[in-house]
């Protein structure tokens, strides 16, 4: 309603007043949330893929070429599976978000540097067809796709699985060959108890990764270069990696054998065992993925202690070495019921009597 | 120590290397038919474990004591079949009457496994060699292994629930909606349980 007026305003007062109208219908109406961030589903994933590039150089240079040309043939093979996927299910195409090249890399990283190469590109297409994209693409995932395509290997073809190179440095054992046993065989089968010496002479090898292993886990401080640039870019969290190799820390110190726990025995077990195998990987770059870790703060802390505790029984007492991968699955089918569980409280909800 | 070292593996086995649906893939009709919600899981986990423990023991009985016995072994699986599906409408009945509270809680659960596989399969293994000590299952023995198969089966239903109830809101193509996502998921799930293969407390 406008009230008459005596003098007519200026003509040109009149259109900066239809500005301000103009200006007002066209703002902005959404529903919540209304803090945005210029962070996308691309953008996190070329930082991951980013993080994973000193491995990737590290498995270069201790297993050579070899390394890069199965990482190469696992992306390859990972992202036209997903392309082809998309475009039967005639859905839009999910490769620009480069998560397919993530999957590729982890799968790769995964595998030994001596396994076909037609193996890898298998593996692949398993991880992203059955264990991502049957169930809708990224996010509606609820098992971690690299780590599915491992354990499907693992179950196909456990003997090319499980034939080790040795580094181009001399193998842990310091017999040259083509094949090496991983450290944690080493400790399964030939680790005596006596020759605790040994484990304390390799763990400066463990650490730089001139041991034999999948490509890109044996190199912890590889690993811990690209695990830095996700803390800073905030894109993993310090609460599934700390409490995941502190849990396998603190069991491997308290269960080392020795019945004492402040000899340099007792402290030597633990430090070889979280070096060693692909917990770093795991803990790091595959425990934290954003799809199939738990959302809560609390729910976070459990899923990690259950990986640690499982990754500890089943290095210690099951019938394969490593357990990192095997945990990590494990722990993703209790997700939902950890979530479910540590749901935060509505502000002002009353908590209800059953 | 012996016979506690066999029944640390027999649980160990029945939950999670040999789990009934994960490994042996039995059961599979209730494992796909009541994991929709959790909460009927967990009912029908409980009436499993009811009835495998209650099957466990008096098959035990019967084969010791009349199979075994009178030389008719061939006869097994039949007098089993017929003995199990006999006492749980019995065990029913009874419930129903003395204890309505638990009849309630295991509703219509408890008929619909009376002739199920699992449990068929859990009375059979009782009359095998025990693997651990080498010699036919003790009545005690058999007793810990229909529970622990019991909470094998609860375990891996209650995680499929779950995974299901998550799965509802998942953007699933439309062929795989339904019971084919199902089994796609119950396979998965089998894949990570094979990390618990070998597993040995007593090496």
């Amino acid at each position: 309603m406008t009230t008459p007026s005596v003098t007519r305003p200026k003509p040109d007062f009149q259109s900066q007043v239809n500005d301000v109208k103009r200006e007002t219908v066209s703002l902005h109406i959404s529903s919540s949330p209304h803090i945005r961030h210029g962070e996308s589903v691309r953008g996190i994933m070329l930082w991951v893929i980013a993080a994973l590039i000193p491995s990737l150089i590290a498995s270069v240079i201790f297993f050579g070429f070899q390394a890069l040309f199965l990482t190469s043939v696992s992306v390859i093979s990972a992202v036209l599976a997903e392309w082809l996927i998309s475009h039967l299910l005639k859905r839009p195409s999910s490769t620009g978000d480069f998560s397919a090249v993530v999957t590729g890399l982890l799968l790769a990283y995964n595998v030994s540097p001596l396994l076909p190469w037609w193996m890898v590109a298998i593996g692949s297409v398993f991880a992203i067809g059955v264990a991502k994209m049957a169930f809708g693409g990224l996010g509606g995932n609820f098992i971690n796709p690299a780590l599915a395509g491992r354990a499907f290997l693992m179950a196909s073809y456990p003997a090319a699985m499980t034939s080790w190179k040795a580094t181009g440095f001399g193998s842990l054992s310091g017999i040259d060959g083509i094949t090496s046993a991983t450290p944690l065989e080493y400790f399964k089968s030939g680790f005596s108890g006596e020759n605790i010496s040994e484990l304390q002479n390799a763990l400066g090898n463990l650490f730089i990764g001139n041991v034999g292993g999948c490509i890109g886990e044996t190199s912890v401080i590889a690993l811990l270069i690209g695990a830095m640039l996700l803390w800073y870019k905030k894109i993993i969290g310090f609460r599934i990696p700390l409490f995941y190799i502190g849990t396998v820390f603190f069991l491997f110190w308290i269960f080392n054998g020795s019945g004492d726990v402040f000899s340099s025995r007792a402290l030597t077990i633990p430090l070889y065992q979280i070096l060693s195998g692909g917990l770093m990987l795991g803990a790091l770059f595959m425990a934290t993925d954003m799809v199939t870790s738990p959302i809560t703060p609390t729910g976070k802390i459990i899923f990690a202690l259950g990986c640690g505790i499982l990754t500890f029984v089943i290095r210690k007492f099951g019938g394969y070495p490593e357990g990192v991968s095997y945990s990590i699955l494990l722990m993703n089918l209790f997700v939902p019921h950890i979530e479910r569980y540590t749901k935060p409280r509505i502000y002002g909800e009353v908590k209800k009597r059953d | 120590m012996e016979s506690f070292a066999s029944l640390i593996g027999i649980s160990v086995s029945a939950i999670f290397i040999s789990n009934f649906v994960l490994s042996r893939f039995l059961g599979l009709c209730p494992f796909l038919g009541v994991s929709k919600k959790i909460s009927s899981a967990v009912g029908m986990g409980m009436a499993v474990i009811f009835v495998m423990v209650i099957a466990s023991g008096f098959t035990w009985i019967i084969n010791r004591f009349v199979l075994l016995r009178f030389d008719v072994e061939f006869l097994r699986t039949i007098v089993f079949i017929l003995v199990i599906a006999a006492l749980v409408q019995l065990v029913e009945m009874a419930l129903q009457k003395y204890s309505p509270a638990l009849y309630e809680a295991l509703g219509i659960f408890l008929p619909l496994i009376t002739t199920n596989c699992a449990v068929l399969g859990v009375a059979l293994i009782n009359t095998e060699i025990n693997p651990i000590t080498g010699l036919q299952f003790t009545f005690f023995e058999t007793i810990v292994n229909g529970t622990m198969s019991g909470v094998g089966f609860m375990l891996a239903l209650v995680l499929m629930a779950g995974l299901r109830e998550k799965l509802e809101l998942s953007n699933t193509p439309e062929i795989l909606e339904g019971l084919p996502i199902s089994f796609i998921t119950a396979g998965l799930m089998a894949l990570a349980f094979l990390g618990f293969a070998g597993l040995n407390f007593f090496a």
